[in-house]
């Protein structure tokens, strides 16, 4: 039994908050064992005494009053402990908590579809009311995944109308939502309050409908970059005319127009209206009604804000905002007319959040309309801030936490004047900045060391430099100084992506010194096989980990296999792997499934390729669900 | 827009060329397995470690993203690339594609790199080509239904520079309705559609071409500039003679 929970323990440590414990087919054990194993000597053990149960009066023999709590007052305690990773350490104490924590769980987080069967989810936490589920790997975001994949979201949505008739929440991330799974949810949930979905394709607004329609309760409808077919459907229409309970409507991604009348009603009726992100097919004048019908908003998208300049509409728009008193998160994809933007003025002061990576005004009214944002605490902007609208940013945004710099033109001749100036002044300047998303074109060791200085308090920092394998442009040197110096000084950093030049060095330093680091991005990067031996040996705390066109090969991976079973999802593609190792790996480790995809232009099966077949992208992840059915031709599982 | 463009692009919809799958005999492993999904990129000049270098054939193509359209980015590995030098190549590649009025990148393009999520670049792309009010950029996609037809089309009125483009290119995807529902042999769909003079012979064609526009109004296509025209239609109907008659009647009327 100890063994068992020692694999409990590495299924659910701290670090991985999605894990379901391995030891669920085993029965509950009796009671005794359980007193026999927590009955730990030591303060806990002095301190746990007097709940409830006053003392072990009977002597030494007897078992600690608080191992035979009843469940619910076990649920109970246990509801003080929202973070996922708190209640996976909680279960991994012995079966008796083990029993009362699924029982009691309410949030359900599944960072992999694949790593448990939705059945044996919905089994194991009954009682679940919240459940976000997570699909396709990361780099699907950037064209690296063909389509049909997989990712479906109807088993899940299947497993969950059987096994959780008071499901409230349900959000999925790149995964594939069909119109039939919509229907499904609006139809078996009859409490279904909040629908969240990121980065997912598959459905059309015919699907949206059965959801307004459908859901009686809705709170929040939030509907973030998916691809969604336009059918036309007014599925805005079939909110009924007595729903008024809709706090939060995000559907910025939708191309079609929507009734606007239909619009305006609804956010006159539902009073607690917070959250609006309109859609590009909203012009500027009915922005402003809407604001006038929803002062108490907190945040707004403005969909696409552009116009020609009319002073009527300017006063409009600005005595529109000035209504707008709790007004705190902006965002928009602003063609924006510098001309209006002053219009915002009165509203600066109080955002928190400012969106304006869709904006591609540049120049000084976006930078005079920054500066007056004194309370920024998160900022996502384009690269036509440049430098110097950087520097106006350090300056004023005292209380900056996050910032995203967004590339405008990706593949052009890089003529944007933004360099590694504006980071280093940012990071100079704002002592509260822990998050950081930059995409340059250039950068020194220098300008890495000194920002590595100025804010050792960094979580997250992704550096993309355009040109893969760009050096020191000073010096031509690698930049390995660079991130050794980020990843030395932070020591809290969860979340890296490194770019430019790259030598086996910087990963020797990130292994060595990334000891909180839960993801790493790697591209471009490397010699030989001793970066990745260095990454997956080191970084304790490691849980994904995305690799693509580096010189890395099989040995460090068959190295390091036990490593994989630690993590979350291994990525990579455009390395030097061959089969014979994957096939290695996956004899040698069970319980991660191992899947490689080729040349979806050649489907022959995998056991007829030798082993020294390359393999173009491998994707491992660890399981307790066993080989996934539903690949498409091109994904073999090994 | 439509589903994805970036997953079916991905695959990349020729075949895998011949010559390139047929090398067999290398030593280096990447030759052996055919059209590989090798990525070059670097600095001009620089060297990928671990490439082979010879087997150039099965280089993937660079994305082709170049310029405003870069939603086109996960279209690439159409063609392995015959060339080691990826800026000749992607030029070369260029002028296969269909119209892009970008400038020509002098690097080539690769796969998912930078790292901007799709619907990001797609979305720059859109507002790019609207704010310029290019005719490069997105394509227009306006799905066309026919009266009778059990499903519709999409077109992209961006392909055709005129009316009759249009109308011919409509006339090719409908003819399996078209032919077989009467006997008579009409006139050409092309003065069909164009000939808004003959209102009274339209009683005796079977087909008008209709449009909506922005106020969901259908309308009679022809009236516009071809441009305009363009710009605001939003779907295309393929409507019976017989009943396209009381839209044009009307209108006479009024």
């Amino acid at each position: 039994r100890k063994q068992k929970d020692n694999d409990t323990a590495s299924l659910s440590t701290p670090s991985s908050p999605d894990a379901l414990p391995a030891a669920a087919a085993s029965p509950r054990a009796p009671p005794a064992r359980a007193s026999r194993r927590v009955a730990s000597p030591g303060p806990a053990t002095a301190r746990a005494a007097p709940m409830g149960r006053g003392g072990a009066r009977d002597g030494a023999a007897a078992a600690p009053p608080w191992h035979s709590l009843p469940d619910e007052v076990l649920e109970h305690a246990f509801s003080f402990l929202p973070a996922a990773a708190d209640r996976g350490a909680a279960a991994a104490v012995c079966h008796g908590w083990l029993g009362a924590e699924r029982r009691s769980r309410r949030r359900l987080a599944v960072a992999n579809c694949y790593a448990a069967a939705p059945r044996d989810a919905v089994d194991r936490f009954p009682s679940v009311r919240a459940a976000e589920v997570k699909g396709k790997p990361h780099f699907a975001d950037f064209g690296l995944v063909p389509p049909a994949w997989g990712a479906e979201a109807a088993p899940w949505v299947a497993a969950a109308a059987d096994g959780w008739p008071l499901l409230e929440e349900l959000s999925f991330k790149r995964m594939v939502v069909t119109d039939e799974c919509l229907e499904m949810i609006a139809s078996s949930f009859r409490n279904f309050q909040v629908l969240r979905l990121v980065s997912c394709e598959g459905f059309s607004t015919a699907g949206l409908a059965a959801i307004t329609e459908g859901c009686r309760n809705l709170r929040e409808l939030d509907l973030q970059e998916n691809y969604i077919e336009d059918c036309s459907s007014h599925w805005l229409s079939y909110f009924p005319e007595s729903f008024t309970s809709l706090e939060t409507l995000n559907f910025s991604c939708l191309e079609g127009e929507v009734n606007f009348a239909v619009l305006e009603r609804l956010v006159s009726r539902c009073r607690n209206l917070k959250t609006l992100k309109l859609n590009n097919a909203i012009p500027l004048d009915k922005v402003a009604s809407l604001l006038r019908k929803a002062p108490q908003l907190v945040e707004l998208g403005t969909g696409k804000f552009s116009a020609e300049y009319h002073s009527d509409l300017f006063a409009k728009l600005e005595a529109a905002f000035a209504g707008c008193k709790s007004l705190r998160r902006l965002s928009g994809a602003w063609d924006a007319v510098p001309d209006y933007l002053p219009a915002f003025y009165c509203v600066c002061e109080g955002l928190t959040s400012l969106n304006l990576s869709y904006a591609t005004v540049r120049g000084p009214e976006l930078i005079k309309f920054i500066s007056r944002c004194k309370n920024l605490q998160q900022l996502w902007v384009m690269d036509l801030i440049e430098d110097h609208g950087l520097a106006v940013v350090a300056g004023s945004c005292s209380k900056l936490q996050e910032l995203r710099v967004f590339p405008s033109d990706p593949f052009g001749a890089g003529q944007v004047l933004l360099t590694e100036r504006g980071l280093v002044d940012v990071s100079a300047s704002c002592p509260m900045l822990e998050s950081v998303l930059y995409f340059c074109g250039q950068m020194t060791n220098e300008a890495l060391i000194t920002i590595a200085k100025n804010r050792p308090n960094f979580t997250c920092f992704r550096l993309c430099i355009l040109e893969p394998r760009t050096p020191d442009y000073v010096t031509r040197e690698s930049l390995d100084a660079g991130f050794s110096a980020i990843v030395e000084s932070c020591k809290g950093l969860r979340r890296l992506s490194v770019s430019g030049l790259l030598t086996d060095l910087v990963f020797k330093s990130i292994g060595a010194n990334g000891n909180c680091l839960e993801m790493l991005s790697i591209a471009f990067a490397g010699n030989s096989d001793l970066g990745l031996h260095y990454i997956l040996s080191g970084c304790k705390t490691l849980k994904k980990l995305e690799i693509r066109d580096c010189p890395f090969g099989n040995k460090p991976l068959l190295a390091n296999a036990a490593k994989l079973e630690t993590m979350r999802s291994l990525w990579m593609s455009s390395c030097s792997l061959t089969l014979g190792a994957c096939r290695q790996l996956a004899e040698k480790m069970p319980r991660l499934t191992v899947e490689i995809m080729n040349d979806p232009g050649r489907t022959c099966p995998v056991e007829s390729l030798p082993d020294d077949s390359p393999v173009e992208t491998l994707y491992v992840y660890r399981t307790i669900a066993g080989p996934r059915s539903d690949t498409p031709d091109y994904v073999q599982i090994v | 827009m439509s589903p994805p463009l970036e997953p079916h692009d991905y695959i990349g919809l020729s075949a895998p060329t011949p010559s390139s799958s047929s090398c067999s005999s290398s030593p280096s492993p990447a030759a052996e397995a055919g059209p590989r999904l090798t990525l070059r990129l670097g600095l001009p000049g620089s060297e990928s470690p671990d490439r082979d270098r010879d087997g150039p054939a099965d280089d993937v193509a660079p994305a082709l993203t170049l310029g405003p359209a870069p939603h086109k980015a996960a279209s690439k590995r159409a063609f392995p690339d015959a060339s080691p030098h990826r800026g000749c190549s992607a030029a070369a590649r260029a002028e296969d594609k269909p119209p892009s009025a970008a400038p020509p990148a002098a690097k080539a393009q690769v796969v998912g790199w930078p790292p901007v999520r799709n619907y990001r670049k797609n979305t720059l792309a859109a507002s790019a080509s609207k704010a310029k009010g290019a005719d490069d950029g997105a394509p227009h996609y306006v799905k066309v239904s026919m009266d009778g037809a059990p499903y519709l089309r999409k077109v992209d009125l961006k392909m055709y520079s005129s009316y009759e483009d249009l109308s011919m290119a409509l006339q090719k995807m409908f003819s399996c309705f078209i032919t077989g529902q009467s006997s008579l042999r009409k006139p050409s769909t092309k003065d069909r559609l164009t000939n808004r003079s003959n209102v009274d012979s339209l009683q005796d064609q079977e087909y008008v071409l209709t449009y909506e526009d922005k106020d969901a109004d259908w309308m009679l296509v022809g009236d516009l500039p071809w441009d305009l025209f363009t710009t605001i239609c939003r779907k295309l109907k393929i409507m019976r003679g017989s009943d396209a008659a009381g839209i044009v009647v009307s209108t006479l009327c009024t």
